[in-house]
C-alpha cells in the first residue's frame, strides 16, 4: 500500500520490533508497531506485556498438548478482500456443551492502514472476522444487523486454551468469554462478552481453499468435516422459488396440454368389425381394409384394436401403408386377457383392449395391411379395428412433468438435509431429533 | 485563510498556526506547549515524547469527508487499560474543524455538538439510551482513561489532564457519540464510523515492510 509523502519531520518509519523474552531469551518480534497489547512467548509461553519496554511477564500458562500449531504460521503474509494482512497472533480456545469439548482456532491478522481482523477454524471451516462497527439489535431468537435477520444459533461459554504471538487486547489463558452466534449463511454475528463489555464481530464463511491461496500456503487445507453454523449451503438456489417456478411451468404444460386437445381434430377414419376363423388360417391370412383419407396437416394416427378375448390371446400385425407413396409404418399389437383365482382370490392379467399412436403420417390416402395370429386354442373371434386422426398426446407431458419434478424433489431434499445437518449442532435441533433426545433423556 | 504566525517564546522558531481558531499548539522544535493569549503565545507546558505508535496518520494528513477535504492539525492521545488512540484534530475546507479518532485503525469522525443537560458521569451505564439530534445512541463501553500527550493545534487548551473518562455510544446505524469527562462540565462529540478507503487519505505515514 503507497503511504503517500514521506514525513517532513518526526520519528523515523516505524518497524517490526525484534526482544527477547524476560524469562527464557528466546527473540521475540513484534510486528504490529505499537498496536499488541499482549505478546505470547513462542518458546516458553509466557504471556508479555507488549506495551513495556522490558516485556514484564503477565501470565505463564502450561501447555497440555504439543500438537497446537497454528495452521497459518504467524509472520505469514496474504491477501484478504484486496487488502494485505500478516498474521500476529493464534489462540485456541473451546467450549463445552452436553460434556463435549468443542476447540476452534482464531488467527488474528495486522495491516497498519486497516487495522485488525482475525480468521477463525473449526473442522476445516474458515470464517473472516471483523469488529462490527453498527450495532446490532438482539433479543433471545434473533438480531438484526445492518437490516439483515441472523436467527440465534448457539450461546455457550468459550475458554481461551493457548496463545501465540500478538494481541491487541490484554489476553489470558483461561478466560472465559459467553459467546452467542446468530446466523444467516454465509455471514455469523457474535456477540462476546467479557466482563461487562460486549463485542460484537461479523463473520463471512470462506472455504479453506480461499484461505490457502490468500495467504500461498503449501499443501491442501483440511478436509472440511460437517456442516458448520454459517456455512454456505450447497443448494444456491432458492428452495421456494424453484417451486414457484415448477408450479409456472406445471400450469403452463396443462394449459398446453388443454389447447392442444381442442385443436386436435380426433377424427374417425376406419371403423371395422373383421372376422378370425381358425379354420381358414391355414394359408396366407392377411388382408387389406378400405382406403381412408388422412387431411389436413401431417399428424398423429391412433390404431385402437378391441378383441374380446378370455384366457386367449390374439396377436396382429399392422401396416399402415400410403396408397400413394408405398411408404409404410409396421407394427404388431397384441390382446390377451386372463382372469382366474388363486390363494389370493380372483386376478386378472391383460386388457381386451389396445391402442397405439402413430406419430407424423403426412396427408395422403392409406389403408392398413393386417395379419391376425392367434391362440392355437382360440377357435373364432370377431374383433373391432378404429383408427383415428390428429389425436392429442399427453404422453410427452408426462415426461416433462416428471423431468420438471425430478431436480425440484432432488434440490429440496438436498437442502432440507444440509439445514437439518447445520441445526442439529445448534441450541434448536429440528423437531425429530430434539425429540429423540428428549425421549432417550426420559428413559433414564 | 489567514496563517497568524508568532515564534516560539521559548526557542524563537517560527510557529504558524493553520487554523484560525487554534487556541494551543506545540513547537515542532522544542516541543513547548504554548498557547495563545491576547498578545503573544505563552508556553504553559513540554511535551515529553510521545511513545511509538501505530496511528497511519500523522499531523498534515490529508483527507475527504463527503466533499470536503481535511488536513490533520494536531492531537490528543490517550492510553487505557487495553492500549491506546489518537483523537486527531482536523481542520474541513470550510473553516470548521472536527475529531477523526483512531483505536487501533478503528475510525470515527465527530463534530462538538451543542447538546445540553447531558448527564453526570456516575449516572451513565453500558445499555443506557440517549437521544440527540432525533437519534437514539446506546452507551458501549465506558473507558477510564488518561491524557499522554498533545501535539499541533487545539481548539482549547489541553496539556495539564490526568485521568480522564469516556462514554462511547452507537447507534445501529453506525453513528457514534463520545462523551467526554475531562472537564467538570462533560462535553459531547457526535459522528459517525468511517472506512478508511472512504477517507481517500494522502500523506499516512509508512511502515517498514508494508
Amino acid at each position: 500500500m503507497g503511504a503517500g509523502a514521506p514525513p517532513l519531520s518526526g520519528p523515523p518509519k516505524p518497524q517490526a520490533k525484534a526482544l527477547n523474552c524476560p524469562k527464557c531469551g528466546a527473540a521475540i518480534t513484534l510486528r504490529s508497531f505499537g498496536q499488541a497489547e499482549t505478546v505470547v512467548c513462542g518458546s516458553c509461553h509466557s504471556i508479555l506485556d507488549a506495551k513495556d519496554p522490558n516485556l514484564a511477564i503477565l501470565q505463564q500458562f502450561e501447555i497440555k498438548t504439543s500438537a497446537i500449531r497454528p495452521l497459518i504460521p504467524l509472520g505469514t503474509r496474504g491477501k484478504l478482500r484486496g487488502t494485505d494482512y500478516e498474521v500476529i497472533g493464534f489462540e485456541r480456545r473451546s467450549t463445552k456443551v452436553d460434556g463435549i469439548t468443542y476447540c476452534w482456532h482464531e488467527y488474528v491478522l495486522f495491516n497498519p492502514y486497516k487495522g485488525i481482523r482475525y480468521l477463525s477454524e473449526y473442522n476445516g471451516h474458515w470464517n473472516d472476522i471483523s469488529i462490527c462497527k453498527q450495532l446490532p439489535m438482539a433479543d433471545g431468537s434473533s438480531a438484526n444487523y445492518l437490516g439483515e435477520i441472523y436467527k440465534h444459533f448457539q450461546t455457550s461459554d468459550a475458554d481461551t486454551d493457548f496463545v501465540l504471538g500478538e494481541f491487541p487486547w490484554q489476553v489470558r489463558v483461561g478466560e472465559q468469554a459467553a459467546v452467542t452466534d446468530y446466523v444467516h449463511p454465509p455471514r455469523v454475528l457474535s456477540s462476546e462478552k467479557l466482563d461487562k463489555e460486549v463485542t460484537w464481530s461479523i463473520g463471512e464463511y470462506m472455504y479453506g481453499r480461499e484461505v490457502w491461496d490468500a495467504f500461498r500456503l503449501p499443501g491442501a487445507p483440511p478436509q472440511p468435516t460437517g456442516v458448520y453454523e454459517n456455512q454456505p449451503s450447497p443448494v444456491t438456489t432458492n428452495v421456494t422459488g424453484v417451486w414457484v417456478t415448477f408450479t409456472a411451468f406445471a400450469v403452463f404444460l396443462l394449459a398446453l396440454m388443454a389447447g392442444f386437445d381442442m385443436r386436435a381434430k380426433k377424427e374417425p377414419v376406419l371403423h371395422e368389425t373383421y372376422q378370425y376363423h381358425r379354420a381358414e388360417s391355414k394359408g396366407e391370412t392377411s388382408f387389406v381394409t378400405d382406403v381412408f383419407e388422412l387431411t389436413g396437416h401431417t399428424s398423429t394416427v391412433e390404431v385402437k384394436t378391441f378383441a374380446p378375448v378370455s384366457n386367449h390371446w390374439i396377436y396382429l400385425n399392422y401396416a399402415l401403408i400410403n396408397q400413394d407413396t408405398g411408404q409404410a409404418w409396421d407394427f404388431g399389437r397384441e390382446v390377451s386377457y386372463y382372469s382366474g383365482y388363486d390363494s389370493d382370490g380372483s386376478w386378472t392379467e391383460g386388457k381386451r383392449n389396445d391402442a397405439v399412436v402413430i406419430p407424423s403420417v403426412p396427408p395422403g390416402h392409406y389403408y392398413l395391411r393386417i395379419e391376425p395370429e392367434a391362440d392355437p386354442s382360440l377357435p373364432n373371434i370377431a374383433y373391432t379395428v378404429d383408427v383415428t386422426h390428429d389425436v392429442p398426446v399427453f404422453g410427452i407431458y408426462g415426461i416433462a412433468f416428471l423431468a420438471l419434478l425430478v431436480p425440484v424433489v432432488i434440490i429440496s431434499f438436498r437442502a432440507y438435509t444440509f439445514e437439518r445437518s447445520r441445526w442439529s449442532e445448534s441450541d434448536h435441533p429440528p423437531m425429530e431429533l430434539s425429540n429423540m433426545s428428549s425421549s432417550s433423556g426420559d428413559e433414564e | 485563510m489567514t496563517q497568524p504566525a508568532a515564534n516560539c517564546p521559548n526557542c524563537g522558531a517560527k510557529i504558524v498556526f493553520r487554523w484560525s481558531s487554534s487556541v494551543q499548539t506545540v513547537c515542532e522544535f522544542c516541543k513547548s506547549i504554548l498557547v495563545r493569549t491576547d498578545v503573544d503565545l505563552k508556553k504553559v507546558g513540554q511535551v515529553a515524547d510521545l511513545p511509538p505508535d501505530s496511528s497511519p496518520i500523522q499531523i498534515n494528513t490529508e483527507g475527504k469527508y463527503g466533499n470536503k477535504a481535511f488536513v490533520v492539525v494536531g492531537r490528543i492521545l490517550y492510553e487505557y487499560d487495553q492500549g491506546g488512540w489518537n483523537e486527531w484534530h482536523v481542520m474541513m475546507n470550510d473553516g470548521t474543524s472536527a475529531w477523526l479518532s483512531d483505536a487501533q485503525s478503528e475510525y470515527a469522525l465527530s463534530w462538538s455538538s451543542k447538546a445540553q443537560n447531558l448527564p453526570a458521569v456516575a449516572q451513565v451505564h453500558v445499555g443506557q439510551q440517549f437521544t440527540w439530534s432525533d437519534q437514539r445512541y446506546t452507551v458501549s463501553v465506558i473507558t477510564p482513561a488518561h491524557y499522554r500527550g498533545v501535539e499541533g493545534e487545539l481548539p482549547f487548551q489541553y496539556w495539564d489532564k490526568t485521568d480522564v473518562t469516556f462514554v462511547d455510544l452507537r447507534t445501529e446505524t453506525g453513528k457514534f457519540a463520545t462523551l467526554d469527562y475531562s472537564d467538570p462540565e462533560a462535553a459531547l462529540y457526535l459522528g459517525e464510523f468511517v472506512e478508511f478507503d472512504d477517507l481517500k487519505l494522502k500523506n499516512l505515514r509508512s511502515f517498514e515492510g508494508w
